[in-house]
């Protein structure tokens, strides 16, 4: 691309708040969700789910559902062979399970009929045989029972991963310490409930080929896995992703039941759909790990971090899902937000007979945050400080390498502190309310993307391609994935700035594979800056191509024009120009038909051990967030009076959505602080030896309503990021982060107690100030062997991002284009 | 549903149309909007009555769709988000909810919507309390409500004022 001349300050759609360009079809109910499509011929499929924990498969029998007039085909395991997975380390799973099965609701049939109501009674007729297997319900008993394994694979037993990372001599920090500081952690596992259950539809199409619409966020990855499992061409083989009814990380897996449909199709030649209730939703989960934690902090007399060593013990469920990446980022960005000199983290992934965990909005940092930030508090009032001095006076510094070698840009978060330490006035009244109310600070960071893919490949995060018609309309297409976060409206909205048209001038066409170029997915908050960039990409291509034409048709160097109001001018001279269409068609006769693309890769990231991989990323954002609280001694009830929330988001693309996320977030933060949780139970022996869900419904498992929504006040601080599109950085998942800390801060405000565990419920605060510890939480982190540790030495230490004590490790090139590197 | 499963069949009126329309007895109203006469804005979360997505108008009133048998229906009026715009015109919510962000993923939206419609036609000056109470069955995961509770009171302003 010619280097260009125009700045990438917006001058049209670009930070104006405004309906979204798909708000239309939302508010008359005529966005297509995956459940929503139904073809004529099409075929029902049900899910034969495990009602046992952990147990062989004996046999199945399937002839009383065959039997039935409606069933077509029943499926099982021996139809399945190929393991498949997310992550290339941990390809876990098979569509329908083979030998054995690992958690109540692991899927060992499908009975595929012509009506829901005929799948459904023929799969209640389907008899599988088990011989029951050693349940395994939390990590610590996975650490103490290392047969009959879960898996096969993994480090060791049935741990799945464990890491140990030392960043500069972190025991030399702690004996040279003013204050040690040393806490301990528990968050509870909880999950995303979107309101949309899980559904696909999969067809042969008329060419024979496989088409799915699923409710995916990953149409890429349900790609790879398919291809995978079912031994097909991927050339043969279109996903399309369907707008999700809310995602949250929860439709981030390729799931059993995609592959299950898509081979039935195949095999019957008919149109076969799935939707899951709300029951299997639950099941499905790949939500928040529980984590246990430990966290130690040296510092000297005045608070300032000298070192922290942190330890997390995962507990991952049942399959791998994105858990060896969850455990890397359950210590991986502890240090972009303060300046942390050196650092040691150890994290330890373990396998239990549950539901899979996986990646939820804020993936595997929301746990370590709340560690960190209830631990700063706990600093600050210590040492007699104000807790956002605390903060503000060891702030990491904008474009500096990390002790661990994340590269950070801006930093928006002292604007962040101050606003809303402002707005609260958290330093008049912070430690000095009435008894019963208080007031909390916390503090994060997020990614803006994760800088290496999953699949290590020398290609493109995200491709964009433009078509323009002489009508005047532009076609974006993208692979992203509207999930609800308004992915289509930033694509449509930066296209639309940089030819001068408007937004609803744009049509968008996303998550197609047969269509749109490959973009990785909505995940990891990537998608704003990975597609924004390439849209701004193919769009100044396009620019430069109709400048050109305009340009020499008006006598005005392409680079003094401006495209704005469907109309490209001169600068200078602003009645010196022509239409939009008139530009569009000079350019199309001068060029031939038009068309662009473009496209975005991050760069390398500065870490080059291993495991550096997870944790890079262009930009990070920022956010704080105040909450004050009302605290009954007698109930514990807590009620969330009012939230301050400030956001760095570099620059506000479209501000009524980036306020949309802020408040979504917030929202989901305080679920998780106060109520949400996915949680277990044996049921009694002499019933089953079963590991169920305590409350898998959606009136059992507590939400926020409408009415527990306190009032939230947004900032949003615009400080352009030059990694991201007009200097746009994430929102979608960052300003959750600081809420469950800054609720337990708020808390310990109120009525003096700490709980150090999530969620922060009336029965805790009460055992919390019956204590005499005046706290609630675990009392010590479970021993755990830990391998040695690899050693980086930070940048100001000398270290160059490879890790001192490391072989050097081999890679090579997948067929697939895939970078494998194997130690 | 196999050949002898009952049926039955209902008279209704739906977004002002008169349908005849017979489906297995067992069917919800949520199922026969759907499945039958091929309403999909009408959205299912549970169909346990526990999260609002199914809402719809009956009789003026909002219901449920999800724990209402369909073959109670014959001779009800039911309204659901298809019928909610003047012909192609948006109804002030829908406006409403468009320009103010209160349809994130859109999933919940028409439940509110509908929720939302029967709190105006009865309560045209509904103050915030009020709109937090009317809408407190029903979920939203994506937007935290407040963009909600806005667009719900900046509609109702101009509903009041047109
Ligand atoms: S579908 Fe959830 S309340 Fe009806
Ligand atoms: S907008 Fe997604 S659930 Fe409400």
């Amino acid at each position: 691309m010619n280097p260009t001349n125009w700045n990438r300050d917006p001058k049209n759609s670009v930070g104006k708040p405004r309906r979204r360009v798909d708000a239309r079809a939302r508010v008359t109910g005529q966005v297509r969700f995956a459940d929503d499509l139904s073809l004529p011929r099409m075929l029902h499929c049900r899910l034969v789910r495990s009602h046992v924990p952990h147990a062989k498969i004996l046999g199945i029998d399937a002839s009383k559902a065959l039997a039935r007039k409606g069933v077509k085909l029943v499926l099982t395991g021996e139809h399945f062979p190929i393991a498949y997975g997310v992550l290339p380390v941990s390809h876990d799973e098979h569509p329908l399970c083979n030998d054995k099965v690992r958690f109540v609701g692991d899927p060992v049939a499908a009975v595929i009929a012509t009506t829901e109501e005929e799948a459904i009674d023929a799969a209640n007729d389907v008899v599988v045989h088990y011989e029951s297997l050693t349940t395994i319900a939390t990590p610590q008993e996975a650490l103490a029972t290392p047969e009959p394994r879960i898996h096969t694979y993994g480090d060791s037993g049935n741990v799945h991963k464990k890491v140990h990372f030392e960043f500069g001599d972190v025991d030399a920090s702690f004996a040279g310490a003013a204050h040690v500081f040393d806490d301990t952690f528990f968050y509870e596992g909880n999950t995303h409930l979107p309101i949309e259950e899980h559904a696909s539809l999969a067809i042969q199409d008329p060419e024979g080929k496989l088409c799915i619409w699923s409710s995916t966020q990953t149409p890429h990855y349900l790609h790879k896995a398919l291809a995978k499992a079912l031994a097909m061409d991927p050339a043969h083989i279109r996903v399309i992703a369907t707008p999700n009814g809310g995602g949250f990380g929860g439709k981030s897996d390729p799931f059993n039941h995609e592959i299950v449909v898509a081979k039935a199709a195949l095999m019957l030649g008919r149109p076969v759909k799935i939707c899951l209730t709300r029951l299997e939703v639950f099941y499905c989960h790949r939500g928040r790990h529980p984590i246990e934690m430990r966290m130690r902090t040296a510092t000297d007399k005045d608070g300032n971090v000298l070192a922290l060593d942190l330890q997390t013990l995962l507990d991952g469920g049942s399959y791998g899902s994105y858990g060896v990446a969850s455990t890397f980022y359950s210590g991986a960005l502890q240090t972009v937000t303060y300046t942390i000199p050196r650092y040691r983290f150890r994290g330890c992934r373990a396998f239990t007979n549950k539901p899979p965990c996986g990646p939820k909005r804020g993936h595997g940092t929301p746990q370590p945050r709340f560690a960190q930030e209830v631990q700063l508090d706990r600093i600050a009032v210590k040492l007699g400080k104000n807790p956002a001095a605390l903060r503000l006076q060891q702030l990491a510094q904008p474009g500096s390498l990390t002790a661990n070698f994340m590269r950070i840009g801006t930093i928006g978060l002292g604007a962040c502190i101050d606003k809303v330490v402002e707005g609260s006035r958290f330093r008049e009244r912070w430690g000095k309310l009435p008894f019963g109310r208080g007031l909390g600070l916390a503090c994060s960071s997020y990614l803006c993307g994760a800088g290496l893919a999953i699949n290590w490949a020398e290609l493109p995060h995200s491709g964009v391609q433009l078509r323009l018609d002489r009508s005047g309309e532009v076609t974006a297409f993208c692979g992203a994935t509207e999930i609800g976060q308004g992915s289509d409206d930033v694509l449509a909205n930066i296209v639309a700035e940089i030819l001068g048209i408007p937004p609803f001038d744009v049509r968008v066409v996303t998550g197609d594979t047969g269509l749109t170029p490959v973009d990785l997915g909505s995940y990891s908050s990537r998608v704003t800056l990975m597609m924004g960039n390439a849209a701004i990409q193919a769009a100044e291509r396009a620019r430069d191509l109709i400048a050109k034409s305009a340009g020499e048709k008006l006598g005005v160097p392409a680079s003094r024009l401006v495209f704005a109001n469907k109309r490209v001018f001169d600068a200078q001279d602003p009645n010196v120009g022509m239409t939009w269409l008139e530009a569009l068609h000079r350019a199309e006769s001068d060029h031939g038909t038009l068309g662009t693309v473009g496209s975005y890769r991050p760069a390398a990231p500065a870490a080059k051990y291993k495991g550096g991989g997870v944790g890079p990323s262009p930009t990070y954002s920022y956010s704080a967030a105040v909450i004050e609280t009302q605290v009954d001694p007698d109930t514990g009830w807590i009620h969330v009076e009012h939230v301050w929330v400030a956001h760095d988001i570099g620059r506000s693309l479209n501000p009524t959505l980036v306020e949309g996320q802020v408040i979504g977030s917030v929202y989901m933060g305080l679920g998780e602080a106060l109520m949400e949780e996915q949680v277990f139970r044996r049921l009694p022996p002499r019933l089953s030896n079963a590991l169920v869900h305590k409350i898998p419904s959606i009136l059992e498992y507590k939400s926020l309503t409408s009415k527990d929504m306190p009032d939230v006040t947004t900032y949003l601080i615009e400080d352009p990021d030059s990694a991201g599109p007009f200097g746009a950085k994430e929102v979608g998942q960052g300003p959750l982060l600081p809420m469950m800390p800054a609720l337990a801060n708020s808390v310990f405000d109120a009525v003096g107690v700490r709980v150090d565990e999530i969620p922060v419920t009336p029965e805790k605060v009460i055992r919390a100030l019956e204590a005499k510890s005046k706290r609630y939480g675990p009392d010590e982190f479970p021993t755990v062997d830990w391998p040695e540790p690899l050693k980086v030495a930070p940048p100001w230490e000398g270290g160059d991002g490879t890790a001192q004590n490391e072989k050097p490790r081999k890679s090579k090139i997948a067929k697939d284009g895939t970078r494998i590197v194997t130690p | 549903m196999t050949d002898d499963t009952p049926r039955t069949t209902v008279r209704m009126t739906v977004n002002g149309e008169d349908v005849e329309t017979t489906f297995g007895t067992h069917k919800t109203l949520l199922e026969v909007l759907r499945e039958e006469l091929g309403l999909t804005g009408t959205k299912h979360g549970c169909e346990l009555g526990e999260c609002g997505a199914c809402a719809v108008e009956v009789d003026g009133k909002p219901i449920l769709s999800c724990l209402l048998m369909a073959a109670e229906c014959d001779g009800a009026k039911v309204e659901t988000v298809e019928g909610l715009m003047d012909d192609a015109r948006l109804h002030p919510l829908q406006e409403a909810f468009a320009d103010l962000g209160a349809a994130q993923c859109g999933y919940c939206t028409p439940g509110f919507l509908m929720t939302a419609k029967s709190l105006l036609d009865a309560n045209p000056k509904a103050t915030r309390a009020e709109v937090k109470e009317a809408l407190s069955g029903c979920l939203c995961r994506c937007t935290g409500y407040q963009q909600i509770f806005d667009a719900v009171l900046s509609a109702a302003d101009k509903m009041g004022r047109a």
